[in-house]
Formats: C-alpha cells, sequence, structure tokens
C-alpha cells in the first residue's frame, strides 16, 4: 500500500519560503494568489500493511520524525490504483 | 575536567571545538562516535557544529535517533553538562532536551558573520566567567538558525530565565537588524529548567583564539571548567578563580 504525507508549517508559523514564492507570484501578476503555503510531500510504500494498520502506523511515523509537531502539521491519504508493487 | 566531542557523520566543527578544548583550554577532550554507546567517562559533552546527516529532513532531525544520542539524553537526565553548538543547538532542539524548534533564518539565506549576543543570565554554568549583559563577539554560520517557540513555552522559558544569550549591536542593544535571523526575542542561546543544558547559535569555539578575530568563545569554555572544576572543593574556589578572569 502506498500513502502520502504532506507535512506542512502550521497558520500559526512564519513561513519565509511560502512568502517569497506568493511575493514572486504576485511580482508575476498572479494577484489572485493571495497565499502561499510551502511544505514537504513524502510517499512510503508500507508492505502488507492492511488500512486499519496504516491508520496507525503513519500518524506514529509522521509525529515521530516526519515532522515537527512543535512547528509542523500533516495530512495523509492513501494513494488509490497504485496498490502493490507488482503490474 | 574531561569534555567529549561527538562526531555524526556531517560534523564539520568537531575537530575546531576538539582544538579548542584540548590546546586552548587545557582540558582532557576525547571524540566521541555517533554510533557508540560508550560517553566514556566525560564530565561534559558537546554537540559541535556541522550538518550531521547532510540536514535532511530538518536540521539535527535524523541525528537525534544516533545510538550515543540515547546516552547523552540519559546523561543530560542525570545533570550531565551538555553542550550543543549550531547544529549541536538544533539536535538537543530535536531531541526534547531544549524547548523550541528553529526555522529558516527571515532573508532565507544562509548567515556566516561575526555577530555579537548578550549575556542574559551570568549565572548559569555556561556564563559564570561572564559579567551580567556582557556583549560577546562571536561568528554564526547557519541556515536553520531563526528561534521559534509557541507563545506559551516562550513565556516560560523567559520565566525561568532560560535565555542565555540574545541577538544585540555591538553596543549591547537589542535591535531588528542586530537580530539577522529572525530568532524570536533575538534568542541565540537558551539553557533547560535544570539548567545543565545549553544551546547556541553562534560557535564559540570559532572565537577562542586572538589570530581568529575574538577570544569571547572562551568565556563559555571558561564557564563551564569554573562551574564543574569549583564544584568539588567549595564554590569559594569558583569565585576566587572567577575575579581572576580579565
Amino acid at each position: 500500500m502506498k500513502v502520502r504525507i504532506l507535512v506542512s508549517f502550521k497558520d500559526s508559523v512564519l513561513d519565509p519560503q511560502g512568502q517569497t514564492v506568493k511575493n514572486a507570484l504576485h511580482t508575476m501578476g498572479y494577484a489572485a494568489v493571495k497565499d502561499v503555503r510551502q511544505g514537504k510531500v513524502f510517499e512510503l510504500d508500507l508492505e502488507g500493511a492492511t488500512k486499519k494498520a496504516a491508520e496507525i502506523l503513519v500518524p506514529e511515523i509522521a509525529r515521530r520524525v516526519l515532522a515537527n509537531p512543535i512547528i509542523e502539521k500533516f495530512d495523509w491519504e492513501i494513494l488509490k490504483g497504485r496498490q502493490g508493487s507488482s503490474p | 575536567m574531561k569534555f567529549g566531542v561527538v562526531q555524526f557523520p556531517g560534523s564539520n566543527c568537531d575537530f575546531d571545538t576538539f582544538h579548542v578544548l584540548r590546546n586552548v583550554m587545557k582540558q582532557d577532550a576525547v571524540m566521541l562516535w555517533h554510533k557508540d554507546h560508550d560517553l566514556k567517562g566525560v564530565d561534559c559533552v558537546v554537540l559541535p557544529g556541522g550538518f550531521s546527516y547532510g540536514d535532511y529532513l530538518r536540521s539535527g532531525a535524523i541525528a537525534r535517533f544516533s545510538p550515543l544520542m540515547q546516552e547523552v539524553k540519559a546523561f543530560a537526565r542525570g545533570c550531565g553538562r551538555v553542550l550543543g553548538i549550531c547544529n549541536g543547538f538544533q539536535i538537543l532542539l530535536e531531541l526534547g532536551l531544549l524547548p523550541g524548534a528553529m526555522l529558516r533564518n527571515k532573508n532565507l539565506k544562509f548567515l556566516c558573520r561575526h555577530v555579537h549576543i548578550r549575556v542574559e543570565n551570568e549565572k548559569t554554568d555556561f556564563t559564570r566567567a561572564a559579567k551580567k549583559g556582557q556583549v560577546l563577539r562571536i561568528p554564526i554560520a547557519h541556515f536553520d538558525g531563526n528561534y521559534y517557540a509557541p507563545a506559551g513555552v516562550l513565556k516560560d522559558i523567559e520565566r525561568h530565565r532560560q535565555v542565555v544569550f540574545r541577538y544585540c549591536d555591538a553596543g549591547g542593544t537589542i535591535t531588528e537588524e542586530a537580530n539577522v535571523n529572525g530568532s524570536l526575542a533575538a534568542i541565540a542561546g537558551i539553557r533547560n529548567r535544570e539548567g545543565n543544558v545549553l544551546g547556541l547559535m553562534p560557535h564559540p569555539e570559532r572565537a577562542s583564539e586572538a589570530l581568529l578575530g575574538s577570544e569571547d568563545g572562551r568565556t563559555i569554555f571558561a564557564s563551564l571548567i569554573l562551574s564543574l572544576e569549583g564544584r568539588k572543593p567549595a564554590r569559594r574556589a569558583a569565585v576566587r578563580k572567577k575575579t581572576g578572569h580579565d
């Protein structure tokens, strides 16, 4: 099973990289862009994991390693149509 | 007094730190390998600057899982002295031995220059050789040194006098320009509540010899030596040595 984890800064934390991207977009004329938040994407291939097991495992991994809970939050999803490694 | 300098893959201030401890401060010093479990009976663990594990994921995020760091954690819990410099500070934050986290510098630039820091608390094991409000000139070299803590945590840190250094100008005034990386409350270094763990972004080992432009960094190492050596006979010995400094 493949899962995708998205880690980004909490809303309360300033994201200077996102701000810089936003400023660049404004300079280019994309005035409609109100805000930009930059994050990180992780794709994990879990061997033999059931949906139930993933629901325990993935948040644990995200909290302990992938995100720093002081400054970051995370979302995750199971990638559909890409389950298993063989074609 | 015996110092141990921890080496991770990607550490690059390990030998500078080792050199200063052994040849400048004239102390016993050993290297500690991140994969070992042995602290070799040191009195103080130093986590040096560098880019442990290439700063992958987040600065210091991987180093904290090293076998040796589990020993360092136990050592710190038992009141052993731990000093984290730059990447070492980042590791201590990730490890949870110090509160808060590091964000990218506010201008998104790697900053490598001399800065001034003001001693905010001279009654710590890391600053007792300094005078109240003394300004130290020490270089920084980092990308992620923009200190952050949630409002409640910051309040706690201030209340327990855990802020040991703040960025300031040459005269000791805290200004926005002097706070080069945008740190919350201009924080350059903090200690834990118990007082045995300190993390700071500036590099005292790069400012310990006149030839390198500043000797101010020695104050931090000298303080550690005073506090550990002065502890054994009597507090009087430490006071006598203290007045002999500069």
